[in-house]
């Protein structure tokens, strides 16, 4: 893909692809301007390796003016942890670890009680106890509006309290490409580069741009059982085989990489990234389908952003 | 009040979408067109949007199966598509949009973000935030009800915000027995009031969001309309003649300053084109400098460019070391834009609290952050009659005027109309670091 006019057919014509990489390295831009102390939320997951990638179009050949800062659940695969200290490695970037157990030892977030274990809850304690930790006053996500409802009529700028609560109904217009991050102390704003990429973007994104991403995304052979329709992943405790389940082996990949307790595999042969881009293209589930965090009710996401998730 | 549950609508066609092929060549050549949609719940907006995203295949089982499972528990008859598209649960709750949506589809073309927006006159500022980086606006009439004051509303406020192209969507035109009198007399309203309104392109299409004619595909109930479905406008519309290309505008928005012995002497401004075209080698001028010098180089994360044009974010070297920082603006010595302190501006309330003459706000204009003193109202616009009030002392919410301003220091601007990043500014309030006005800038006070 060429990043400059082609002269000889339409001069001057960005796609959409590097329209929308434009927009995100002016928000980038913009963020580093207005904060004192941001910092760049890092998953190992696709879109925050795309956020890594735009970080180095809008800063390189210089460092980032911020570290990165990934919330260790401690239920993370072990391939997006590899590839998360890679990555950082090769980068030359500061990366701060924030991790949910250390949480749950000072007693400051506990475990979700009930069958699953899950530790999406106990992020939110964490993250807010990073921002007060390293007093951030901006994080990047790599959130998308195309997510999920609550999501679409989120900001780009989107402005927390110092509960890190997000309060729909009071959001602050935000017009051309002007960006208000005004806060005050112990506040925060919590900034989406990519909010008008879908997942389609993001995929073909990587393969323009030839992006590294963990070997979870790709086809292999799986330990999965069937739970609630879907296919889970087992491993070690506490993500083991449940009585009566049937640990089966299976050819599948991750269309979306979160949690082990929280992330279905789909059966997929799909080997290299045009695969994958073809295999998005037919999908007939969203992405999130596969995330059973969304599940619980209409408007689980809108709830568990107003308590100051991302 | 939910939008289709009196009506008989017909549920999407499962295998509408199959002729809609992709290939991953097409995938990395598409443009990016961003349009807003205007009009209520009752113009079948919901409607139109849904059919568009299921036509092209955006709308995923799940979140069809979703807003099913919620429309059955509201015990609406048949599938609610307000329902896909109101993300709040309040907006669920009560059967209305209060915020800007953004949505998102592709065709094999474009790709489209769609800012669909809340028609009322309580919500204009939300309509005015989807508005301002729209390419289009789609204007939903109703073939019942012909062209009312929201829609004379919606259409003032696109030619404000300076929308390059309009689609005037004559819906339902199934309840009026496809009826082409129906059609040309709102035609010919639209046309007589617009005429008042800088729009320079408008384009009129019968349909039926809810039967699909003239949606996706040409309507066989109206063989006497010859133009195009509303998806091929979309994907046709000349988009790429609506930036600016003559007049190089670059606002410095950060210093890249590597810290390292190999880039000692690197020092890149960062910014996007706001307009015009920098080409290497190029003679360029900072402000308020200014001071001149030629592009070294252009690039992006690193890679050289032969030219920047916008909406590109680049980085760009000078031959000489000269003093610029952010909230500069590097243009050419012959091609300079204004600068001053007086500004008259096109003003949008955005606050509950009413703006105040005298009273001191900042303002965020390009990569500049300066104070002002609204020095007057010159008029308030009664957005129904167009009605100017001079005697208006104060602006409220979603009121618009225009207004005088001057600021701590110079701001290098283009008017409006013929700039939209350079001729735009938002007002904060100091107290609360609220967003409280939308400016569009006219010229110096006079």
């Amino acid at each position: 893909m060429t990043t400059t006019a082609d002269p000889n057919s339409r001069p001057y014509r960005l796609t959409h692809l590097k329209a929308l990489e434009a927009e995100a390295i002016h928000i980038m831009r913009e963020v580093a301007a207005q904060f004192e102390r941001p910092a760049l939320m890092f998953s190992g997951g696709k879109d925050s390796i795309v956020m890594v990638r735009l970080a180095e179009k809008a800063f390189r050949p210089a460092k980032f003016p911020f570290p990165l800062l990934h919330i260790d659940t401690g239920h993370n695969f072990p391939e997006a942890l590899d590839f998360r200290d890679q990555l950082v490695a090769g980068l030359g970037e500061r990366l701060i670890v924030h991790k949910v157990q250390d949480l749950i030892d000072q007693g400051l977030a506990s475990e979700d009680p009930g069958p699953f274990p899950s530790r999406n809850r106990a992020q939110i304690p964490t993250l807010l106890h990073a921002i007060e930790t390293y007093r951030f006053d901006a994080l990047f996500g790599g959130a998308r509006r195309d997510e999920e409802k609550a999501r679409a009529k989120e900001r780009i700028f989107s402005f927390r309290d110092e509960f890190g609560q997000w309060d729909p109904k009071n959001q602050r217009p935000e017009l051309w490409s002007l960006y208000n991050g005004r806060s005050r102390p112990g506040e925060n704003i919590r900034v989406f580069p990519i909010s008008n990429w879908t997942e389609m973007d993001v995929w073909q994104y990587i393969m323009a741009e030839n992006i590294e991403i963990p070997s979870l995304y790709f086809s292999h052979k799986r330990d999965v059982v069937r739970r609630m329709g879907q296919l889970v992943p087992v491993g070690d405790d506490p993500f083991g085989p449940r009585p009566n389940e049937t640990v089966e082996h299976k050819t599948v990949r991750f269309r979306t990489v979160g949690d082990m307790s929280c992330t279905a595999a789909t059966e997929s042969p799909a080997a290299t990234l045009a695969d994958i881009i073809a295999e998005v293209a037919a999908a007939r589930a969203s992405e999130r389908g596969a995330r059973m965090d969304d599940k619980t009710n209409e408007a689980a996401m809108e709830d568990r952003k107003k308590e100051g998730y991302f | 009040m939910p939008a289709t549950t009196n009506q008989t609508e017909k549920q999407p066609d499962p295998n509408a979408n199959q002729g809609m092929q992709f290939s991953t060549e097409s995938y990395l050549d598409m443009d990016l067109l961003r349009f807003l949609t205007c009009g209520s719940v009752d113009d079948g907006k919901s409607t139109l949007i849904g059919r568009l995203l299921y036509d092209s295949k955006s709308i995923f089982e799940d979140q069809l199966e979703a807003a099913t499972q919620a429309s059955l528990s509201r015990g609406d008859e048949r599938m609610n598509l307000a329902l896909l598209t109101d993300g709040l649960r309040a907006e669920r709750e009560q059967g209305i949009t209060i915020d800007v949506a953004y949505r998102y589809f592709a065709t094999p073309k474009r790709k489209f973000i769609i800012a669909d927006c809340p028609g009322h006159v309580q919500y204009t500022r939300n309509m005015v935030t989807g508005a301002s980086t729209a390419n289009l606006a789609l204007i939903l009439i109703d073939a019942r009800q012909g062209v009312i004051e929201q829609t004379r509303r919606h259409a003032f406020i696109c030619s404000l915000l300076r929308i390059p192209h309009l689609v005037v969507c004559v819906n339902k035109m199934d309840l009026v027995d496809w009826s082409k009198d129906v059609y040309d007399r709102i035609r010919g309203d639209f046309e007589s009031f617009a005429s008042r309104f800088e729009i320079t392109d408008i384009t009129f299409t019968p349909m039926s969001a809810l039967l699909g004619d003239n949606v996706v595909t040409r309507s066989e109930n109206m063989p006497w309309y010859n133009g195009a479905s509303l998806l091929h406008h979309l994907e046709h519309v000349h988009i790429a003649g609506d930036r600016d290309m003559i007049d190089p505008r670059f606002p410095v928005q950060w210093v890249i300053r590597p810290q390292s012995d190999e880039y000692h002497d690197y020092r890149g401004y960062g910014g996007h084109v706001a307009s015009g075209v920098f080409q290497v080698g190029d003679e360029v001028m900072s402000l308020p400098s200014g001071m001149t010098s030629r592009i070294r180089s252009i690039d992006i994360g690193g890679v050289g460019q032969p030219s920047a044009f916008p909406p590109q974010s680049v980085s760009i070297q000078l031959e000489d070391d000269i003093d610029i920082s952010r909230g500069d603006m590097i243009c050419r010595p012959n091609n300079q834009p204004k600068t001053g302190q007086d500004i008259d501006a096109m003003v949008v309330w955005m606050a509950e609290q009413p703006m105040v003459v005298g009273k001191k706000y900042q303002i965020r204009h390009t990569s500049n952050e300066a104070r002002c003193i609204v020095k007057g109202l010159r008029y308030r616009m009664d957005i129904q009659t167009l009605h100017r009030d001079e005697s208006a002392e104060n602006l409220r919410l979603n009121e618009i005027g225009r207004i005088s301003i001057r600021t701590t220091k110079p701001l290098f601007y283009d008017p409006y109309r013929q700039c939209r990043a350079t001729g735009s500014f938002i007002i904060v309030d100091e107290q609360t670091n609220n967003t409280v006005g939308a400016a569009m800038i006219i010229g110096p006070t006079t």
